[in-house]
């Protein structure tokens, strides 16, 4: 008995460790900046959640909603391609065979490994040279590469796609690469969004390669954005409340995707870790 | 198995095009940008000449003391780290594997949620929650009458480990959980008919059971700890504790964009990669000798 209460008591701690920083911050884009430094939240006077988001949306010239247009640009494009080249690669892993397959995916492996940050300055100095660097093309580019994303629609291309079923559609007539369009992405559609949803995550956590890529303001996203406004908030407190009411809209699409799609990542773990 | 070339070059093609474009041409531009130096013979910029160095920049990185400095950093927030995010998930996980915890759908999500927080702003957060004046924490420990400077020398590692354990604990702690579910059920029952207790079990059959999704994560772990960017890099820009050079990653920063010295960076960068292989293929072969993978 007592130890199921102590189980229920490390659980509950460990939930509200995660959850009370995002009440806070939930609680502290609502008050302004006199109330944020006085920890006031809930007298009702001090109300300015509008007052802030107005605020946010208008500091210089609407910069924050440019931002984040940009974020979402980056993080849903580069997701939906991304994802799409990772899951046709990784199921021609899987049903395919082909010389030099195991060496390629080899260094696909060995590609997960390598930290993305360690490859920026060089692919910055690429990028300059071939005259695309401080372009959205020098951040969405690199992203798309997701070897683990090829990792994983290759486990899911294995457990969900049946080979028999491609045997069916060849003796039809379908040609490979419209089996794989109508065949195997549908029968791969959880993986995908799967796929997806991680990549979304990286891309819109992005800051690194964002940082080291862009140096007109107006093409960055919302980490870099968010970055460059905190080293103003040192200055000029006013931008403590645009920090916390930027950073609250900044997590919305994500919190959200992940409370929907809870089943693909769960999936996602699942077929990262156990295989 | 099936053998079409044009079906393979075209669904693969893409795929392979990025390999070459950003992962293996940067990583071998990196390792021939580390062996020339320029040397600046005179004023200004661009009357620089470039001349084959051999392994010179890596003598000045790994004798450079703001480098190994960073390397001390890193070892020593690994050291904090690293134990309590793999023993702390393991806990829990092994908790919400054991049946007791009630919700355990809704707390495994909430606890995953800090997960899909970017680092940057769980930076912001925490930046704020460590800042006397803003945060209700340090407040409530006043009235508790605990002193805290959280950004002061003895704290800066330890407020640098919260950020990520933050971040980390509730996904470290779902992979662990879905490893332990995949566990056959009759080799628990068969444990329980021999005598052994819950913790027992845990221990000594679970644990090992899962070692090898264990070790992936401790793999991915050290190499997220090595590649520590966004968090001190925000810091510094608050606290004089944190320099520039703070971290391997942030030292390579510094070097290509502070000092334009593009050869330092990319000796950095190749040793942080090599480093990072040998880890993993080290961790690898090790677990695969030791047992199960």
């Amino acid at each position: 008995m007592t130890g199921r209460i102590t189980a229920n008591v490390v659980i509950g701690v460990g939930a509200l460790y995660a959850l009370l920083p995002l009440v806070w911050l939930l609680l502290a884009s609502t008050v302004d900046t006199e109330t944020l430094f006085a920890s006031d939240f809930f007298s009702l006077e001090n109300f300015a959640l509008a007052d802030n988001v107005q605020a946010l949306f208008t500091q210089e010239k609407g910069i924050y909603g440019h931002r984040y247009l940009n974020s979402v640009l980056y993080a849903a494009g580069g997701a939906a391609v991304g994802s799409l080249i990772s899951t046709a690669a990784g199921y021609v892993f899987d049903k395919f065979s082909f010389t030099g397959k195991n060496s390629l995916f080899a260094l696909v492996l060995v590609s997960v490994m390598v930290p993305a940050a360690v490859l920026a300055l060089p692919l910055y100095l690429m990028a300059s040279a071939a005259g695309v660097a401080n372009t959205v093309w020098s951040v969405i580019i690199p992203v798309l590469f997701n070897p683990f994303g090829v990792y994983l629609a290759r486990v899911f291309s294995a457990a969900y796609v049946p080979n028999e079923v491609l045997e069916a559609a060849r003796v039809d007539g379908a040609t490979e690469i419209r089996s794989f369009v109508s065949v195997g992405l549908r029968m791969l559609a959880p993986g995908y969004v799967t796929i997806f949803l991680f990549q979304l995550t990286s891309i819109w956590n992005n800051f690194f390669l964002p940082l080291v890529m862009l140096s007109d303001q107006r093409l960055y996203p919302l980490s870099l954005g968010l970055y460059s406004w905190n080293s103003l908030a040192n200055i000029d407190p006013d931008y403590y409340p645009l920090m916390v009411v930027g950073s609250m809209f900044a997590l919305v699409p994500l919190v959200l995707a992940f409370l929907l799609l809870q089943r693909y990542w769960r999936s996602g773990l699942t077929a990262g870790s156990v295989k | 198995m099936i053998r079409q070339r044009s079906a393979v070059g075209l669904l693969l093609g893409p795929f392979v095009a990025l390999l070459l474009v950003v992962f293996l041409a940067p990583t071998l531009y990196a390792v021939y940008l580390s062996f020339f130096a320029r040397s600046h013979t005179g004023l200004g910029f661009g009357n620089g000449r470039t001349a084959f160095v051999g392994l010179r920049n890596y003598g000045v990185v790994l004798t450079d003391p703001s480098f190994l400095q960073g390397v001390g950093v890193t070892l020593l927030y690994s050291a904090v780290f690293i134990p309590l995010v793999i023993v702390g998930a393991l806990l829990l996980a092994l908790l919400f594997d054991s049946g007791v915890v009630r919700l355990r759908q809704i707390s495994q999500t909430i606890l995953f949620v800090p997960h899909a927080v970017p680092g940057i702003i769980a930076t912001v957060l925490w930046l704020y929650l460590y800042t006397p004046g803003i945060s209700p924490v340090i407040d409530l420990m006043r009235g508790l009458d605990l002193e805290v400077d959280f950004l002061g020398l003895e704290m800066v590692v330890p407020s640098l480990v919260n950020i990520a354990l933050w971040s980390g604990l509730g996904y470290t702690t779902v992979i662990f959980f879905a490893a332990l579910r995949a566990v056959p059920r009759e080799v628990l029952e068969a444990a329980a008919i021999d005598g052994a207790g819950p913790l027992r079990a845990a221990v000594t059959i679970k644990v090992p059971l899962i070692r090898g999704t264990v070790v992936t994560v401790l793999i991915f772990t050290v190499i997220a700890a090595l590649q520590l960017f966004t968090e001190p890099m925000l810091l510094s820009k608050v606290t004089p504790l944190i320099g520039p050079r703070f971290t391997p990653n942030m030292y390579v920063y510094d070097a290509a964009f502070a000092r334009n010295n593009h050869s330092l960076a990319s000796a950095a960068s190749v040793l942080l990669l090599v480093v990072c292989c040998l880890l993993s293929f080290a961790v690898t072969r090790g677990a695969s000798r030791g047992g199960r993978a």
